[in-house]
């Protein structure tokens, strides 16, 4: 090991040259680039402790082989095709585009694009038309990510015909025989994606990563909604935040409950509601203030209110 | 006979490492790359066979392989050879060709006297392989 020249590093404290094989981890972890993004993943994904967790061990993974590769340490790839689990709107395919620059800067994956599919893109209308169409979106996801987005509805338990089995075949063909040109991540909602793997036993023992996105904590909905609304110039007055507040738990009782995606589409219904009492005195001369904040009623007329004070 | 056309015609075939980087060289210009085999070696022979639909919207060399070994397996007794198109206003055209792959053994070519008109002659290249019918030259199946 000690022809090998990994880095000579000149430590800043004592200026003198360190021996040829060792490796200043810092320097690599900086040169790479991968703090900026994680730290960009904490800063703009709320919760999802687990999810962050993991990232940050396949980073540390990815970082450590980089250098293993450097010192002639040879090692297989490591597999890095991945599976996400979790209920609506808990930030799957977000943090499917953030794992892409990940592995791009790692230099695991090429090229670093993302490509979103579902069901339609892969599987063909009849027979003979699956195989060419899976294979293009494989071209295209080459040097990538190939993210499949709820990736039960590949397989059809109740149709033996299907033509999703035969997007499944090649899928799983070219994951394992092409690991170092393509990322595969597949997405779903967790128990059909659970029994998805158990009557696809060859899809779980190709993917090594299984992540689970935990449900978000009312406070962090309050949170996320509060990062939405700034990166819409909007904020809510004090008023309306203590109001959205209630909003959230009796809302995260209503049924279809889509965390982050519900909290979105909440935010949209009052910024019509707001845009409504706004031109609703047309005599009023509006400050930016105005038009920015959301008040109060604009939250309190949500029929979730309604529905509970009448009950 | 080793028969030889498009670029790189005076290298020695490429490896697919390094048809690899052509590719991506293509890619990174925007060309579409496209994959066509022939088993009629004539040089004058233009027509040669797509294998698929000529690959747009690639971001990386690993499709094309992926295409060129699947084409490899079917008709690796003949001719393949890669284009890139451009099309891109003004060109419209062809950027780039250059051969991947090859039958075993290449008869080579006689060459045709046609004795006319006088002590005329006209010339003619023909080759060895198409002696045979399509498919069945270069020892197919």
């Amino acid at each position: 090991m000690n022809s090998l020249v990994v880095a000579t590093t000149v430590t800043p404290e004592t200026g003198e040259a360190r021996p040829a094989e060792r490796v200043d981890l810092r320097r690599e972890f900086n040169e790479v680039g991968i703090g900026e993004v994680l730290d960009q993943l904490d800063r703009e994904l709320i919760g999802l402790k687990p999810v962050k967790t993991r990232i940050r061990e396949i980073a540390s993974l990815l970082l450590i082989e980089r250098i293993r590769k450097r010192m002639n340490l040879t090692s297989d790839v490591p597999t890095l095709h991945m599976s996400f689990t979790g209920n609506p709107g808990t930030g799957k395919t977000t943090v499917a585009l953030r794992i892409a620059s990940i592995l791009h800067k790692l230099g695991f994956v090429r090229r670093g694009q993302v490509v979103s599919v579902t069901r339609d893109e892969l599987v063909g209308q009849y027979i003979g038309h699956t195989a060419p169409k899976t294979k293009e979106i494989l071209k295209k996801a080459m040097g990538g990510v190939l993210f499949i987005d709820e990736a039960y509805y590949l397989h059809r338990p109740d149709n033996e015909r299907d033509y999703g089995q035969e997007a499944i075949e090649i899928l799983l063909q070219v994951m394992e025989s092409q690991r170092e040109d393509l990322v595969v991540i597949l997405a779903g909602y967790g128990d059909r994606m659970d029994k998805f793997f158990a009557s696809n036993p060859g899809f779980r023992s190709r993917i090594a990563h299984h992540i689970d996105f935990p449900d978000y904590s009312d406070s962090e909905l309050l949170t996320i909604a509060e990062l939405m609304l700034h990166d819409m110039n909007y904020r809510f007055s004090p008023d309306a935040r203590q109001a959205f507040i209630r909003y959230i738990s009796l809302r995260k009782t209503r049924p279809l409950f889509s965390n982050a995606r519900s909290i979105r589409n909440a935010l949209d219904r009052m910024r019509l509601r707001q845009a409504n009492r706004l031109v609703a005195d047309l005599d009023r001369v509006l400050t930016a203030d105005d038009i920015m904040s959301l008040e109060a009623p604009d939250v309190l007329a949500s029929r979730v209110f309604l529905k509970n004070s009448s009950e | 006979m080793r028969v030889t056309q498009g670029c790189f015609s005076f290298l020695p075939d490429l490896t697919d490492e390094q048809i690899s980087r052509q590719v991506q060289y293509c890619l990174g210009k925007g060309w579409a790359v496209n994959i066509e085999f022939t088993d009629d070696p004539h040089p004058r022979n233009t027509f040669w066979e797509m294998w698929g639909l000529p690959m747009f919207d690639l971001r990386d060399a690993a499709g094309v392989l992926m295409e060129l070994n699947e084409c490899r397996k079917v008709y690796g007794d003949r001719y393949i050879r890669m284009s890139a198109f451009d099309s891109s206003h003004g060109w419209e055209s062809t950027r780039l060709s250059f051969m991947v792959n090859r039958p075993k053994d290449e008869p080579g070519f006689r060459l045709e006297r046609h004795e006319v008109d006088g002590r005329n002659i006209r010339y003619t290249t023909k080759s060895y392989a198409v002696d045979r019918p399509e498919g069945t030259r270069y020892g197919g199946k």
